[in-house]
């Protein structure tokens, strides 16, 4: 399943993944943009101001407002009027949408924002780890993690197409690490403009708010019809696990460029340890295998692109046979001592056949760094399991016991 | 009947529901008293109070649920709650 | 892969150095990297910039703890910041002064070279903005880059007047590091 992306140097440039983000929302051409700045997103929203400012994105409207909860709330309208609509946010910004984030995906418009994942207070941390988006599991947004500024770029047009698909209906939340690729200087091919055209077509869903035809969006349901909207939108989101993955390649074959679908897969043939992670950590950990593979560990990885829709089939396929998996998760569900990757992935191999241990590492909170060393001793833990079992399931990483 | 995703629907069709039915007592206007001060037709909560042409007003009672407001909040107690004859 | 680590006050363009570098690089024909590693954003505060340099696509995402170089832009830094920490023994320590490389007494192996680039600065660009001069110093002591790509990079930054400047002294900081090799 694993394409080869060949990158033409001479069409690369060095930019920050924030600018290679804004560039690739401006290439969809959206038709408004809200805008609140919170680090480190800022910069996003800062370079598509510039673009609006320039005339580089005709056709749309920058909304500047007064907080998040506005921002998304500005865009439900614009949304149901039938334009395309973008906004960016971290951190507490998102957390303050959170009842927002319900109503989009309630009312099924299709908005594309991009998260650029950052810790949550208290005490206030400005730096990466997944605490905000996974928080916002539930609210019926899928949720896609990047590992590379070009992939953040690409998962842009991606998300509008996957979201806007008539089977689909659902916002999306496009997840790049804070800091680590939204401030990278790094090379990458800037969204083109002409295939972008042609993969993504214009926006027109079913039903639009128009004072000439009125309609009621998100109209009241009592119990006897509540469940049916619920069900509605948890079908939508089965049918984004194959919109995801046909959008991946559809995006291969005109762009030549592939990062995933759902999920993607490094050295897992042969592999009897497998790593699952999600975000800029992956490229680590890919660093880490090569090193790893030399020595005759045979180590893989699972990258889980999509969290929500979760892609369970995929990742069942992967560890069928392997011998322990190892979860890592930039976030905690506090009370559970325990990731939500770790968790939904064990969650999933319940009441199947498949047997293997699975060990979760909860690591890089508020920007902790993960070095290469991290990651060799956790698989070298993965190997002692292999030989006698798990002795701890699921713990923190890099913790200073001295502290506390 | 089948749902629509997003929840989707005609607008304004609360208007079949007329909530009239619910007063107990019902506002009864004197013209003589009325200034035109327009705060009944503003605090009214129903959007119940309609202007007339000649810039007094009259009462939807269709929807009206006789909360009361605007007798109390008239400044020249134009407007009297009467117990409704049902 | 080398690594270069920036040490620098708020203010003073650690990080443009890091991303001017990583473009500069770029153009040279390998693959770069660059990021910050931002705390407290306020000017004076000793901040850091990364740059990672590769014939290959770079991958690696955590930060650099054994750098083969590393550039000081001001020398006050040496106090209270341990500029030398983890630099290769193989590496080389540029800094900003007019003192020889002898007078500084660091913990490490690796070459220690000077440059006044706040002179250069003051001469050429009429300021003490020192980044982009001590960009052409590295180059000139290190040759993992030519300066004709760090002066291409810092025009595209800053068209005009001010990026020509700038590559003067970047050219002048070249050509004095050169000589001293």
């Amino acid at each position: 399943m694993a394409r080869e992306t060949k990158m033409d140097k001479q069409k690369m440039v060095v930019v920050e993944g924030s600018y290679a983000v804004a560039n690739a929302v401006r290439v969809c051409k959206p038709n408004v943009i809200s805008a609140y700045p919170i680090t480190p997103q800022t910069h996003i929203v800062e370079e598509l101001s510039k673009f609006m400012a320039d005339g580089e994105i005709p056709n749309c409207e920058y909304i500047n407002v007064e907080s998040e909860f506005s921002a998304l709330s500005a865009l439900v309208g614009s949304s149901a009027v039938g334009a395309r609509s973008y906004s960016a946010t971290t951190s507490q910004g998102l957390e303050l949408m959170h009842e927002v984030l319900f109503n989009v995906a309630g009312m099924r418009l299709p908005i594309v924002m991009t998260v650029a994942n950052r810790a949550v207070s208290a005490p206030i941390n400005i730096w990466n780890d997944h605490q905000d988006s996974i928080s916002q599991r539930d609210t019926g947004w899928i949720q896609l993690y990047a590992e590379n500024i070009q992939e953040v770029s690409d998962m842009t047009a991606q998300a509008f197409k996957i979201s806007e698909d008539r089977d689909v209906m659902m916002p999306c939340m496009t997840c790049m690490d804070g800091f680590i690729l939204s401030h990278v200087y790094e090379p990458l091919v800037l969204l083109e403009q002409e295939i972008t055209d042609e993969f993504l077509p214009p926006f027109r869903p079913e039903r639009i708010l128009d004072s000439k035809n009125p309609l009621t969006f998100g109209a009241f349901a009592d119990p006897n019809i509540y469940t049916e909207f619920r069900y509605q939108q948890e079908r939508a989101m089965q049918n984004a696990l194959k919109k995801i993955e046909d959008t991946a390649n559809e995006f291969y074959d005109m762009y030549g460029r592939h990062f995933g679908g759902l999920i993607d897969e490094y050295r897992t043939e042969d592999a009897d340890i497998i790593i699952m992670a999600m975000g800029s950590i992956i490229g680590t950990i890919k660093d880490v295998i090569d090193r790893l593979r030399e020595r005759n560990v045979k180590v893989g990885l699972l990258k889980v692109r999509a969290f929500r829709p979760f892609p369970a089939e995929a990742i069942m396929n992967v560890i069928r046979d392997v011998k322990v998996v190892v979860v890592l998760d930039k976030n905690i569900s506090l009370g559970m001592n325990a990731g939500a990757l770790f968790i939904e992935t064990k969650s999933v191999l319940y009441n199947t056949d498949i047997d293997v241990p699975v060990i979760g590492y909860m690591m890089g909170q508020g920007g902790r760094d993960v070095p290469m060393s991290t990651i060799e001793k956790i698989i070298s833990d993965a190997e002692e399991v292999m030989r006698s079992g798990i002795k701890i399931e699921s713990q923190f990483t890099d913790l200073k016991e001295e502290l506390v | 009947m089948k749902i629509v995703p997003g929840a989707v629907c005609e607008a304004g069709t609360s208007r079949v529901n007329k909530t009239g039915g619910w007063r107990t007592f019902k506002p009864v206007y004197d013209y003589d008293k009325c200034i035109k001060c327009k705060l009944c037709e503003l605090l009214c909560p129903d959007s119940s109070v309609l202007p007339k042409e000649d810039g007094y007003f009259e009462f939807d009672y269709d929807y009206c649920k006789g909360c009361g407001i605007c007798a109390n909040e008239c400044p020249k107690q134009a407007i009297t709650m009467v117990l409704e004859e049902k | 892969m080398k690594e270069i680590r920036i040490h620098g006050r708020g203010g003073q363009g650690s990080v443009t150095a890091a991303e001017l570098l990583a473009v500069a690089a770029f153009a040279d024909g390998k693959f770069s990297q660059a990021f910050p590693a931002f705390g407290v954003e306020r000017r004076g505060a000793p901040v850091q910039a990364f740059t990672r340099i590769s014939d290959a696509p770079i991958r690696l995402r955590s930060q650099i703890y054994k750098p083969d170089y590393v550039i000081v832009q001001d020398p006050t830094l040496l106090e209270s910041v341990d500029v030398a920490s983890g630099l290769k023994d193989d590496g080389t320590l540029i800094i900003n002064s007019d003192f020889d490389p002898e007078t500084f007494k660091l913990d490490t192996k690796a070459k220690i070279m000077t440059v006044n680039a706040t002179k250069i600065a003051l001469d050429i660009i009429g300021m003490p903005i020192v980044n982009t001069v001590l960009l052409g110093a590295f180059a000139g002591a290190t040759g993992e880059i030519r300066p004709e790509s760090i002066m291409g990079a810092v025009r595209e930054r800053f068209p005009g007047k001010v990026g020509e400047r700038n590559a003067q002294a970047i050219m002048k900081a070249y050509e004095m590091m050169e000589g001293q090799k």
